[in-house]
Order: structure tokens, then sequence, then C-alpha cells
């Protein structure tokens, strides 16, 4: 007789059985599931208190099924820190996006990174603010073109893509950096061990932890979803290299 | 035999995983689910097993598929 089969593969537990609000094939769902996954395997939901940005993510706690708090754009990291220090014995993270962190909540990031806070932080590059309409994020490649690029971004006019990462990973508080992207399934798994890490390091103590994921914005690049994850592996990832910074 | 169970009411009909199926064996649905899209279907094929590499589900960013093993 046939053994019965076991589930091998499913929503983890903190995840909610939900229809997201997410474009078909947007990199954030995958995100967010890393993260309940690497919550339910280190067994932190209970301790844990998400900090959800202003973006496309803007209701990542309709997914969640954990604590989670909306900060105001920008300052997810000033409302962490806030949180942390007031209740240190909880798993506190941010999730954000390259507008949220490297835009407006720039220096948020920056001071609370050399602050060594001790801090998980996600932060999702789509190269584009998504919620607001495609518009040029800090990290959109040169030649890119969105809603306020519409002739590819140009370096004299807009600047360079911001590699914020870099910046934070020279910073005396800072203790791990990792790039990562969701590509394919091989690189989704090597973004759930760095999702894991950067969890595991806060537990232990070790300080501010911050993992930047490739993403992919389909809607906003005018790609179909698998052109926008080939365009991550191919171009975005020439730009913005893989792999662990500190 | 491994096996995959998909949502078709989850489904936004991304194709991520028709994409990224090592043996080819996920297909679009002729039918609409109720929001209107095609979703996938697992489609058997003659000499051709499911191998459980939840490759499918790695990349379904609704968490649309489970895999059995
Ligand atoms: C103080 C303030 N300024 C501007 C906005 C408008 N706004 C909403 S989301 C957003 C950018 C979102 O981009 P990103 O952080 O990259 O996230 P994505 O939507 O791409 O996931 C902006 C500028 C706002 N909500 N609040
Ligand atoms: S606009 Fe872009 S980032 Fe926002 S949900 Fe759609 S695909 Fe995702
Ligand atoms: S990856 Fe998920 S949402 Fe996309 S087509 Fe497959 S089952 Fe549907
Ligand atoms: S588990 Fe692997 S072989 Fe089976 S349907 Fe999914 S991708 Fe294809």
């Amino acid at each position: 007789m046939k053994k019965n089969k076991q589930k091998f593969f499913s929503r983890p537990e903190s995840m909610y059985d939900r229809l997201t609000h997410y474009c078909p094939g947007c990199g954030h769902g995958i995100i967010h599931r890393l993260i309940c996954e690497a919550v339910d395997e280190l067994k932190i939901r209970e301790k844990v208190i998400a900090i959800a940005p202003v973006g496309c993510a803007v209701l990542a706690y309709d997914y969640w099924d954990f604590d989670c708090i909306e900060a105001a754009h920008g300052r997810a990291l000033a409302v962490a820190t806030g949180i942390k220090r007031v209740r240190p014995e909880n798993i506190v993270f941010t999730y954000q996006g390259d507008g949220d962190l490297a835009a407006i909540g720039t220096a948020e990031t920056i001071h609370t990174a050399n602050r060594g806070e001790n801090l998980t932080v996600i932060f999702v590059n789509n190269a584009v603010y998504g919620m607001t309409g495609g518009q040029m994020a800090p990290t959109t490649l040169l030649g890119q073109k969105t809603a306020t690029t519409p002739r590819g971004r140009d370096n004299k006019n807009e600047g360079f893509p911001l590699k914020i990462s870099e910046m934070l990973a020279i910073l005396d508080g800072v203790k791990y950096v990792e790039r990562v992207s969701v590509s394919s399934p091989q690189e989704i798994i090597k973004a759930k061990k760095a999702v894991k890490q950067a969890f595991q390091n806060q537990v232990d103590g070790l300080g501010f932890s911050l993992v930047e994921v490739l993403s992919s914005c389909p809607t906003y690049w005018g790609m179909k979803p698998k052109q926008a994850m080939d365009w991550i592996k191919e171009v975005m990832a020439k730009r913005f290299p893989l792999g662990r910074l500190k | 035999m491994p096996k995959i169970k998909i949502n078709r009411e989850k489904c936004k009909a991304c194709y991520l995983c028709i994409a990224h199926c090592p043996k080819g064996l996920i297909v679009i649905d002729s039918e609409l689910n109720k929001m209107g899209v095609k979703p996938v279907k697992f489609q058997k094929k003659k000499d051709v097993d499911c191998i459980g590499c939840a490759f499918c589900a790695l990349v379904c960013p609704d968490c649309g598929i489970e895999v059995f093993k």
C-alpha cells in the first residue's frame, strides 16, 4: 500500500491564507513568504514586531500573522529603534522599499545603522516607486525608463543609482549586510538563508543586520513577470552585485 | 511519486511556475478563475513524473502551490 504523502512545501503558518493586493508576478509576495518561513523556523512568531513601510507593501500587516506597526514614509527605522529600546526582548524588523529606505528615509537608515541598533532590515529594491506609479527611485538604473525619466535615467540630471547597502556596510555599527535576489528558485533559496541569518543575528544580540533583496515590479518596468525576473538577473544584478557585503 | 496541488482561486496567472518547472508539467488552464484570469493547472505527461523539486512553489508569489512527497 502507498504511504500517505507528506506536505513538503506549503504556505508558512505565520502567513495568512489571503489573496494579496500585489500585481501578478510581483516580488513582494515571495519576500513576504520568506520572512514568514524564517520567523516560523526560528520560532520567534510570538516575539516578532514588524514595521511596515509606505510603498506597495503598506498593507503587509494584512498578510503577516504576527504583530505589526505601520510607520510614516521613511520612518520605519526610527519607529523600530523606539520599540526595540523599550522592548529589547522583542524581535523587531522593518520591511522597506527603495523609496522608503533610500530616499525619504535615508537619514533614519544611516543613523540607525550607525548606532548599531540590534534590528533586522529587509530592504526591497525594485528600482522604482511602485505605489505611486513607477517614478524614478534612488536605485533606478542608468538608462532605465520610468514615469519621471521617460528617456531613461541620466546621471547628468538625476545622479547615479544609490548603492546604499555598500554605504551602510562600511559603518562600524553594522554587523551584517547581504544582497540577494528573487529571480529564480536557486536565488530564492539563497535569499531565504540571508533573511533567516538577519533574524538570527538579532536573536543572538549581534546588532544591525540588513538584507537587500532585488525584486521585480513587472507593472512599472513594463515587463511580463518572467521577463522582469530575467532582467533582475541579467541587468540589475550587474549593477547591484549579489553576495555578502559584510 | 511527488505531487503538487494548485489553488486556482489564488493564482494570478503570472506563469512564473510554468517557466521554472524543469519537467514542463504546468500549463495554462483554458477556464477562467473567479478573478477572471486563466490560472495554471498540473498536466500529467506520459513517462514524465513530478520530481518534487518545489521550484514551482518557491517562485509563486501568491503561495498558490503546495508540494507533497
Ligand atoms: C511623506 C510622504 N511623502 C511621499 C509619499 C508618497 N509615496 C508613497 S509610496 C512612495 C514611494 C514608494 O516606493 P518604494 O519605497 O520604492 O516602495 P514600492 O512601492 O516600490 O514597493 C511615495 C513617494 C508619502 N506617502 N508620504
Ligand atoms: S506596482 Fe510593482 S511593486 Fe507594486 S505591487 Fe505592482 S508589481 Fe509589485
Ligand atoms: S506562480 Fe503562482 S500565481 Fe503565478 S501562475 Fe503559478 S500558481 Fe499562478
Ligand atoms: S515540484 Fe518540480 S517537477 Fe513538480 S510540478 Fe513543481 S516544478 Fe514541476
